[in-house]
């Protein structure tokens, strides 16, 4: 494998990365507040739709973020409703909220463009430009790094940069703000905040709808970043990979980036066959690395590769005392 | 607060959650510019009016009775499996090489060795996440999610590069021999009488009907039964009361994955006569669905399964026909489990105001 042909392996990595990066932080709000959302996919797949139908309707991709970001919100408060105020399972309304998306945004895009549950093609201001980083053009020639600023670094769409901000942001909000602080503890013991005086369900409330934000955002990335409209089931199980990398990173913000990063450089070779079979000397089918995320994520999960300790409150409601 | 009478926390809160979901679903056909009524008219035409849509109807309810107690059972014992559709899968490929290799073999033979190898593969499927539930603490929810991609892309690397005949382009095994083919309900007595022509659903509905008696005798007649209730009502009890927690929930997945594995009897060995990727094509979601529904008895579940059995072919109906998209039935099922499996409580405290309201106006009269 030549120089040329990392760096392309690495731009697709980091492409593919961005919407499980969004989600998998979006998951690690909610549940670091005791809150499991396994309907991050859902809320993605609604977003998608939201923001390309009506990215497409305006011809604006920021009215489509905000839609995007709003579908998301709805399925969140949902899922809020069910899990926090009725006390219901949460598992069980993550499931199916996904169903539920997974059905209407099908619904919704063919009433709107009757083409068979797709979006029209985004094309000019309805979507994403790249974005040429300053001196790219001028550095390119400097040798290797050069070209890794131009091809891998440079070029993206806004929301990639906006979702690698969103890592140290993220750090910074959990560990060095006061909101950081009991959206961590109302995770692990509840009745220690409620004792407190702080609202148990207002954070988790909060923190059900940060993660509405960034599935929004994940969503709304796919459909008018990654590709131009939307498609059905466009996300692809992708929610389910940014649980497992969530998982994978331990419920950390920087692993975090890492998870996704590595599963997303998966996803990015599973794309090359060609390359992995030309590095490996034999052929590998593509199916295996397809899998190769939920392998190592159910590999972390049994222990092998450090222990994964979820919140402790994780999954409970919290009933006050009377 | 007052409690809700023992009959209508098991009929109604069901039947009240269902109307929510189908009321919605009005809603939602009616933004669509269709007609509800008319709609259900034709699903219930479509579903119940010919031999045809009965056949198909009860042909999917077999599918969904294997996997509504395949959650069930799990969920008696305190586990969500949502790896019903993995476990489907793998079954599948268990009962498609028995069919390959042992098809010319004779019927009696080769029906009771592919449903054993249904339910082995499938219980072999579940065991992992099992065992890791059980012995490391993992949660089985997201290994059994994981493993249903696993499986997938399983069976998709043996579809494409192992099973498939050569010059055959689709990804599927080659079809089973002859002698596999299963009686359809149009050539079982009895069922003969209404059934003239024929139907996709076979012998498995019976044995589908079988499986459901047995979990029901398993559960509420034997103290294996007893052990996995009692464990998944309180498992600091049970393990106070000797029930050994390893064993409770190695048993409860595995039987729950043999379950899910047998329904390839019906829709593998039965209906497609060969191996296809998408072969479970949903069912094992669906089985979540029907256990929520059918209050995780046997019984529950069979009429559960009936009814996604009418809502599943009714629904194919209104994408056959009208502007409604077949997706219609992936939200109608995603509303059911939301409503009886999440916003349960929601409906229990709408249902015992209600009562209460009632009895209170009864009480006044009787004052006066």
């Amino acid at each position: 494998m030549d120089y040329a042909t990392l760096l392309q392996l690495l731009d697709t990595t980091i492409r593919l990365a961005t919407p499980l990066l969004f989600a998998c932080l979006a998951g690690l709000y909610s549940e670091r507040a005791g809150i499991f959302d396994i309907g991050l996919e859902g809320k993605m797949l609604m977003a998608a739709m939201a923001s390309a139908s009506v990215a497409y309707l305006t011809g604006s991709v920021w009215m489509g973020v905000l839609a995007g970001i709003g579908a998301s919100l709805i399925l969140a408060g949902i899922h809020g409703i069910a899990s926090i105020t009725f006390r219901g399972n949460q598992l069980i309304s993550g499931v199916a909220l996904n169903f539920v998306a997974s059905g209407i945004t099908v619904l919704v895009a063919q009433r709107l463009f009757g083409q068979g549950g797709r979006t029209p093609p985004l094309e000019g201001d309805a979507r994403f430009a790249p974005i040429t980083l300053p001196f790219a053009e001028a550095l390119r020639d400097v040798p290797i790094l050069g070209p890794l600023y131009y091809e891998v670094i440079s070029g993206h769409p806004f929301l990639v940069y906006l979702g690698f901000a969103t890592v140290p942001l993220t750090w910074w909000v959990l560990y060095r703000t006061r909101f950081g602080l009991r959206l961590r503890a109302v995770g692990e013991n509840p009745a220690a905040v409620d004792t407190a005086g702080i609202s148990v369900v207002g954070l988790r409330f909060a923190a059900v709808a940060i993660t509405g934000v960034l599935c929004g955002l994940a969503g709304a990335y796919m459909a008018t970043a990654l590709q131009a409209g939307f498609g059905r089931e466009m996300t692809a199980g992708r929610g389910y990979i940014a649980l497992a990398a969530l998982i994978f990173a331990k419920w950390r913000p920087v692993a975090a980036l890492w998870a996704c990063l590595l599963f997303g450089f998966f996803q990015a070779l599973a794309l090359r066959p060609d390359v992995v079979e030309g590095v490996l000397q034999f052929k590998v089918p593509v199916t295996f690395l397809d899998a190769l995320p939920y392998v190592l994520t159910v590999l972390v999960l049994a222990g092998f590769v450090g222990k994964a300790i979820p919140p402790r409150a994780g999954g409970e409601p919290y009933v006050k005392e009377r | 607060m007052e409690r809700l009478p023992n009959w209508a926390d098991l009929v109604l809160v069901p039947l009240v959650s269902l109307l929510m979901a189908a009321i919605i679903a009005g809603v939602i056909i009616k933004i669509l510019g269709e007609s509800p009524v008319a709609a259900f008219k034709l699903m219930a035409s479509g579903a119940l009016g010919t031999q045809e849509g009965v056949g198909y109807t009860l042909y999917y309810a077999t599918n969904f009775i294997f996997t509504g107690l395949a959650v069930a059972v799990a969920y008696h014992a305190g586990l969500f499996n949502i790896g019903a559709e993995g476990q489907a899968y793998i079954g599948g490929l268990g009962t498609g090489l028995v069919c390959l290799w042992l098809g010319e073999s004779p019927f009696w033979v080769v029906l009771p060795l592919a449903v054993l190898a249904g339910a082995v593969s499938g219980a072999a499927w579940a065991f992992i996440p099992a065992y890791l539930q059980a012995k490391r603490g993992s949660h089985i929810v997201i290994t059994t999610i994981m493993f249903n991609y696993i499986a997938s892309a399983v069976l998709i690397f043996l579809l494409v590069d192992v099973l498939r005949p050569d010059g055959q382009m689709d990804p599927a095994t080659a079809n089973f021999p002859e002698a596999t083919t299963l009686p359809t309900l149009n050539q079982i007595p009895v069922f003969n009488l209404f059934f003239t022509s024929k139907v996709p659903a076979n012998v498995t509905l019976l044995i589908a009907l079988a499986a459901a008696f047995g979990v029901w005798a398993l559960l509420w007649r034997t103290r294996l039964g007893y052990s996995i209730r009692a464990f998944g009502k309180s498992e600091d009890a049970a393990r106070y009361a000797g029930i050994n927690p390893f064993k409770i929930t190695m048993i409860a997945m595995l039987l729950s994955g043999a379950l899910a594995g047998m329904m390839a009897i019906n829709n593998v060995m039965g209906e497609a006569g060969r191996l296809l990727q998408n072969s479970a094509s949903g069912a094992g979601f669906i089985g979540i669905a029907v256990a929520l529904m059918g209050r995780n008895h046997p019984l529950g579940v069979v009429l559960a399964a009936i009814l996604f059995g009418f809502l599943f072919q009714g629904g194919a109906e209104l994408g056959m026909w009208t502007k409604i998209p077949i997706e219609m039935r992936v939200v109608v099922q995603g509303l059911v489990i939301l409503f009886t499996g999440a916003l349960d409580v929601m409906v229990r405290m709408m249902l015992t105001r209600i009562f209460a309201a009632f009895r209170g106006s009864k009480t006044a009269k009787g004052a006066v």
